[in-house]
């Protein structure tokens, strides 16, 4: 920290019940719940509104829920295309407007340097001063920095190296083959992207999600929805530290509403080759399990069409639904790739689709595991008065996407009234704070759930 | 599936032990680290026998009920006497026993009782490359293939993901389809 942000931080500029770290669409459904109950507090902003649909995504993307299903507490889509895809400058209208009419008391250019306890509570550090809270909700985003494998740095020099928030479209990529490594949302939409821009594109492929857009005549989202897959909850799941780390589905929002997959990649020209492994001798190496990767998705593709099926045999009664549809296997080549010269494939440009992470790098709580995530349960953090929202499946399988918003805010901000509630009655929790309040963290998820909840909208 | 079946699906696993072991290591990472070790002594020509006794793991070393022994060699059309298998066939069990292994383990999990399992395997190799005549073609496999027999009590859908899922969590597929550092020294 320089010595001009440290003094700018010790200068108190407020004291809240609530601090909100992010005024992205978290941020804001927090902020609508929190306002609707009547309690006070603030959103510390870095940039402007939805920061990341401003300013870290390309130029064509398209999100890949429908406009329908684009709703956030006490506000959902109202213009004239439900089935249409929001380019993301449309995104970022739709937040600003949440925003506006939720009267959210948002600080915008206010970058929180650090987060600690202090005897009230918290003390958010930012540059524009110091704010003292009872409670701080992290909003700050669940995809906030691309993550890029140690290998990036083996790779031979004078190729270029793209995260996805810095690749803004096809004409900042050198002439060239392209090596798109991760083939979730993120990297499928791009190999298309350059792909259509004539670059020969290599698509390097782990674990990923198969699904068609449409589905029996519907978009596969309103599947999803429909039959309650979306809403399934955090605390129902066998493996939840495994569904948290299920990568995006293998989705596009076009107008065509075309199935992006690695058949429709590949047909038009993309080289399949399996997981980057290592980098040898400037050779770029693949994981042989390339077959082994595709067939599980092809697997749990089927396994959901299977389920969507039984669920509409019982819940919709229509018979101009079509009949169920089964996908071709993912089509691999005879001859596998098990690596490849960069050099002498004429591959000038490697872009790292694999995945992105939070970045609590200012949180100065004992609230990280030894990999970096935040300890929780259902958003409810493992320190008392700390909650945090967007995460992959925080508390439902939609917790992460715009529309899951809405439920897991306004479970949070009921827990968090209450907590609030409990600190300004006299008694054992207000002496200490702190005492107890593990165990308090561990089940007040799930008795504020139980608990009859107001709604907010 | 209800309490019946689950209690008559047995394929000799022991799942409570295994969710338990993974439960525990999770919390102690440590304990997780374990080295495999193998010695081998040559014997003559292209015989040599390996012994696999001791092992580190849980935090301290262990061994073996007993010392396995494994003979390798080469078949009498190398001009060998063919007292064991070759290398590289010893390999190909290796990777057998392993997704083999694993089929069971997961099928005892998803409650699939087991009647019979046979793999056999078939791997390629061009020998211009350990024997030197052409520099572009790799000493090892060209490619291995894996072809399942299995009699379950399941769908072919459930057999397909069974045996999907025992590569995914197979320590040998994963050493035969991504590098492994390996350095050999002379003590
Ligand atoms: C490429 C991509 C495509 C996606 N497509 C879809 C989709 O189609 N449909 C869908 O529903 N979801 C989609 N998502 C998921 C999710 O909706 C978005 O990631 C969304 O931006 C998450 O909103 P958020 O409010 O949780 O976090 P963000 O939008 O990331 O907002 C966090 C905010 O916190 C601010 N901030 C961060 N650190 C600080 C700090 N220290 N101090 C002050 N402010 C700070 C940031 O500037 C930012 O404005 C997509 C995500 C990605 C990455």
């Amino acid at each position: 920290m320089n010595a001009a942000a440290f003094s700018a931080g010790s200068l108190q500029v407020g004291t809240v019940d609530v601090v909100i770290v992010g005024a992205g669409h978290s941020g804001l459904a927090m902020s609508h719940c929190l306002g609707r109950r009547g309690i006070d507090h603030v959103v510390l902003e870095r940039g402007e509104v939805a920061n990341a649909w401003r300013h870290e995504r390309w130029d064509s993307l398209r999100l890949l829920t429908p406009n329908w299903l684009t709703r956030l507490p006490g506000m959902a889509y109202d213009g004239d295309d439900p089935d249409g895809y929001m380019r993301r400058d449309e995104v970022a209208a739709f937040i600003a407007r949440y925003a506006r009419t939720s009267g959210a008391p948002v600080r915008t250019g206010t970058t929180v340097r650090a987060v600690m306890a202090d005897d009230a509570g918290y003390r958010v550090d930012t540059d524009r001063g110091r704010w003292r809270c009872r409670a701080v909700v992290l909003a700050s985003g669940a995809f906030a920095r691309p993550s890029v494998p140690r290998i990036g740095a083996s790779l031979p020099g004078g190729v270029a190296q793209l995260t996805p928030y810095q690749y803004r479209n096809p004409g900042q990529v050198e002439a060239g083959g392209v090596l798109v490594v991760g083939a979730s949302a993120t990297g499928l939409q791009l190999a298309d992207e350059l792909q259509r821009a004539g670059h020969p594109v290599t698509l390097a492929i782990g674990e990923h999600v198969r699904m068609p857009r449409m589905y029996r005549g519907r978009d596969i989202q309103w599947w999803m929805h429909a039959a309650g897959l979306l809403d399934q909850r955090y605390d129902a799941l066998d493996d939840l530290s495994r569904a948290r780390g299920v990568a995006s589905p293998q989705l596009i929002g076009s107008r065509e509403r075309a199935i992006m997959d690695l058949n429709a990649l590949s047909a038009g020209g993309a080289r399949l080759v399996g997981r980057v492994a290592n980098v040898r001798d400037g050779q770029v190496q693949f994981s042989g399990a390339l077959r082994n990767v595709c067939a599980l998705a092809d697997l749990k593709m089927a396994r959901l069409l299977a389920t969507i099926d039984t669920w509409a045999a019982t819940h919709i009664d229509d018979g101009s639904l079509p009949p169920a549809e089964r996908f071709d296997a993912t089509r691999l080549p005879e001859k596998k790739i098990l690596g490849l010269n960069l050099k002498r494939e004429g591959i000038r440009t490697v872009i790292w689709a694999t995945g992105f992470r939070p970045d609590y790098s200012w949180l100065k709580l004992p609230v990280l595991d030894a990999k970096g995530n935040i300890r929780h349960n259902g958003g409810v953090a493992d320190a008392p008065g700390l909650y945090v929202m967007g995460l992959p499946f925080l508390r439902r399988r939609k917790s992460s996407f715009i529309h899951g918003a809405e439920d897991d805010a306004q479970d949070l901000a009921g827990h968090l009234a209450g907590y609030l509630d409990a600190l300004s009655r006299p008694g054992p929790s207000r002496a200490c704070p702190a005492s107890g309040t593990r165990s308090r963290s561990r089940h007040g998820a799930l008795e504020a759930d139980r608990a009859v909840r107001p709604r907010c909208d | 599936m209800d309490a019946q079946t689950q209690m008559r699906v047995d394929n000799g696993i022991n799942v409570e032990a295994l969710l338990g072991a993974r439960e525990a290591l999770s919390k102690m990472p440590e304990a997780a680290r374990f080295n495999w070790r193998a010695t081998c002594e040559w014997i003559n020509g292209t015989h040599a026998r390996s012994t696999i006794d001791s092992y580190f793991g849980l935090g301290e070393e262990q061994m073996h009920r007993m010392a396995h022994r494994i003979d390798s060699d080469h078949p009498e059309l190398f001009a060998a006497e063919d007292h064991g298998a070759t290398p590289v066939e010893i390999v190909l069990a290796g990777l057998a026993g392993c997704l083999t292994a694993g089929i069971a383990a997961v099928a005892q999990n998803r409650n699939i009782q087991l009647r019979s399992v046979k793999a056999t395997l078939e791997a390629g190799m061009d020998l211009q490359g350990i024997l030197g005549i052409d520099s572009e073609v790799r000493n090892g496999f060209d490619g291995v293939k894996v072809i399942f027999d299995i009699d379950a009590d399941a769908t072919r859908e459930e057999i397909e993901a069974l045996v999907a899922q025992s590569q995914k969590r197979s320590a040998v597929f994963d050493i035969f389809t991504n590098p492994t550092d390996v350095s050999v020294m002379v003590s």
